[in-house]
């Protein structure tokens, strides 16, 4: 008979290996996927995994890692605070469509003054604060109501979809866009554009604001008293208590701080790459950042990572359904099935496995 | 605006079948959340619900074969879940996070060549002699068969936990899980058991959106529904009488949106969208003082 034995202390073997294990199994039960969808699955796995590094355009894929991955860094380095102390802040979504709505509030209602260095540090300052704003209403309501955050940050999230959607139609159109849906265009705006850094590279201000996080969150979780009382309130809540941690306080620090990430996120997002508020800016972003969360161990290193991959996965299926004609929802599929195999391989981290033989009684 | 287009009759009328997928959902989960399992991947299952019911009752003609696919289909997805939480001991809400992003992803790529394709036809059946009943018999006797067997599943679930030894033991099982364990209850079978029944029920719930409500298939065309489920589970306290009231309370706040959409309210569209969502908040705010069962979302870990 096998059986689960709990090892005493989380093995760091496998802390590490799991998300490595977690990215093979998908390959391959990937790959049977693709298989039954009539794909010839090394090709497929080999178009999103390899062919945006190494294939004969990847000069055209490689900036876009960057591109795609610093929202999900931004995001899932946020969101890591609050899994790490049992904060579920799931709405990062909405989050990220309000920080774009905030700041580019900005640089609209200032269009055409030219001073860009108020308006686009005021931009992000706004982005950050829609997004904390947003993430406060079910910190506020959970610490003061016993809400669940849960459900309320979801909810935010589809409210949040209209909201953008009324903006597009409505108070956010652009006057010279001879009435089609959607905002000026950010990005043709100098004083608010988030414009590439280095030619080519695909490094914009989003991208260092990601690096700044990392090594931020990687700071303040190793060496600061903040970090600790995170990792404690986690791992053991009462004992948290003892050691002076206000629960409360940790709500709306861990909400708050991954909604301004998310906010300031979809500011550089707005700005930037998708360049205007419109109906269908939001793709998802804020949900795919909690699989990098988890994929990086809740570590800023390994979202780093996760962040790179993930964006990789995006990158890699745009390619296959242009080139193989795979739908863009396999994708989905993938990324969800990531989530579920690291999490099925994880419960070898807190466990080891036992044969056990059937004891005479 | 023009409030008075709006005829009573045919909105509380309406308001019963919009309640029903909702109803369905949250009746499966509060039996999962009673067991004491957390499962936050309602929307995913009601997805894949919603997509192989279609699918099935494109196939067969049959609307009643396309419930019955949905059902076993949201059963299926829902094992994934409860292999993973039961048997691998992962966490169950980064678990239940998974299965809904993995469902999403699932319909859409299964529910690829069914977009545009209407769903053969689910007749309303009108009760003979009730239905007849003025005023009452719009209301409530002249709808389609699963606006009734929603309701009969609240009924019966309501039996099964309070009124039946399985349903106390499965109390037993979400109340304490290391105490029933100990009386030789089989805590991870009874929970698989749970698991599976939540999902069939999204499941259906799921297929009375796309087979009933649109009816037609189109990408994540739950929106929402599976959470709002969730939350009317907490704002039920764990009770299926109130579960009813709550998803019917729901069901009047989306008519009524709708409805004064058609009346031509000065308020945008995308405002009036938003309200269920902000009713459910308001709600789970208002109803946040109901005790839930005490080892849901624990792990449970057989010592020996």
């Amino acid at each position: 008979m096998i059986v689960l034995e709990k090892r005493e202390a989380p093995s760091r073997l496998w802390a590490w290996g799991s998300p490595v294990m977690a990215v093979l199994l998908t390959m391959v039960l990937g790959g049977l996927l693709f298989a039954a969808l009539g794909q010839n699955p090394f090709t497929v796995i080999r178009t999103i995994f390899l062919d945006p590094l190494f294939s004969e355009f990847a000069w055209f894929y490689r900036p876009q890692i960057l591109i795609k991955g610093a929202p999900l860094v931004l995001i899932a380095i946020g969101l890591s605070f609050g899994f790490r102390a049992g904060v579920w802040n799931i709405g990062a979504e909405g989050q990220y469509i309000v920080g774009a709505i905030c700041g580019a509030g900005v640089a609209l209602a200032l269009y055409p003054m030219d001073a860009r260095w108020l308006i686009f540090p005021t931009m992000v300052l706004a982005g950050a604060s829609g997004g904390w704003a947003w993430a406060m209403i079910p910190a506020l309501l959970r610490v003061r109501f016993g809400t669940n955050e849960i459900l309320v940050s979801l909810m935010l999230v589809y409210v949040a979809e209209q909201l953008l959607a009324a903006m597009a139609l409505g108070a956010m159109r652009n006057p010279e866009g001879m009435g089609f849906p959607g905002s000026r265009n950010l990005s043709q705006y100098p004083s608010a554009a988030n414009l590439e850094l280095i030619s080519g590279s695909g490094m914009h201000w989003g991208v260092v604001a990601a690096l700044i996080t990392v090594i931020f969150a990687y700071v303040t979780l190793s060496r600061h008293v903040f970090g600790f009382h995170v990792r404690l309130a986690g791992q053991a809540p009462r004992a948290a208590k003892f050691a002076g941690v206000n629960p409360a306080r940790m709500v709306l620090i861990c909400m708050g701080l991954s909604g301004a990430l998310a906010g300031a996120a979809g500011l550089f997002e707005v700005a930037g790459p998708a360049g205007q508020i419109s109906i269908d800016f939001n793709v998802g972003y804020g949900f795919t950042a909690i699989i990098v969360a988890f994929l990086g161990r809740l570590h800023p290193i390994g979202i780093m990572a996760a962040g790179a991959l993930m964006a990789l996965t995006y990158i890699g299926g745009g390619i296959a359904q242009s080139s193989l004609g795979l739908p863009a929802a396999a994708i989905n599929l993938l990324q969800g099935m990531l989530l579920f195999n690291l999490l099925a391989v994880d419960v070898f981290t807190t466990y080891r496995i036992r044969l056990l033989r059937k004891e005479v009684t | 605006m023009d409030l008075s287009s709006i005829n009573p009759i045919l909105f509380f009328a309406s308001l019963m079948v919009a309640a029903t997928p909702i109803l369905l959902a949250a009746i499966g989960e509060l039996v999962v959340e009673r067991a004491g399992v957390l499962n936050l991947g309602v929307e995913g299952m009601m997805i894949t619900g919603a997509v192989t019911g279609f699918i099935v009752a494109v196939a067969t003609g049959s609307p009643w074969l396309g419930f019955i696919g949905a059902a076993i289909g949201g059963a299926i997805l829902s094992q994934i879940f409860g292999f993973l939480t039961q048997y691998l001991l992962s966490n169950q809400v980064a678990t239940g996070l998974a299965l809904t992003l993995f469902g999403l992803g699932l319909s859409a790529l299964m529910g690829q060549g069914y977009i545009g394709i209407k769903a053969p036809s689910f007749p309303d059946i009108h009760v003979p002699v009730l239905g007849d009943i003025p005023v009452i018999g719009p209301i409530v006797f002249q709808h389609d068969p699963m606006v009734y067997i929603g309701l009969l599943i609240a009924i019966a679930v309501w039996f099964f936990l309070f009124r039946s030894r399985a349903g106390l033991v499965l109390r037993a099982v979400g109340e304490n899980h290391d105490a029933a364990h100990a009386l030789g209850y089989n805590v991870r079978r009874t929970r698989m058991l749970a698991i599976a029944f939540g999902g069939a029920c999204a499941g259906l719930g799921g297929a009375y959106l796309s087979l009933v409500r649109v009816p037609q298939w189109t990408e994540g065309m739950t929106a929402g529904a599976g959470w709002i489920a969730l939350a009317i589970v907490v704002f039920a306290s764990w009770r299926p009488g109130r579960l009813v009231l709550g998803a019917y309370l729901f069901g009047g706040v989306t008519v009524l949106q709708l409805n004064l959409q058609a009346a031509g309210v000065a308020i945008p569209v995308e405002y009036l969208s938003m309200s269920p969502y902000l009713a459910t908040i308001a709600v789970l705010v208002i109803m946040s003082a109901g005790r839930s069962p005490g080892s849901l979302g624990r792990i449970f870990h057989a010592a020996r």
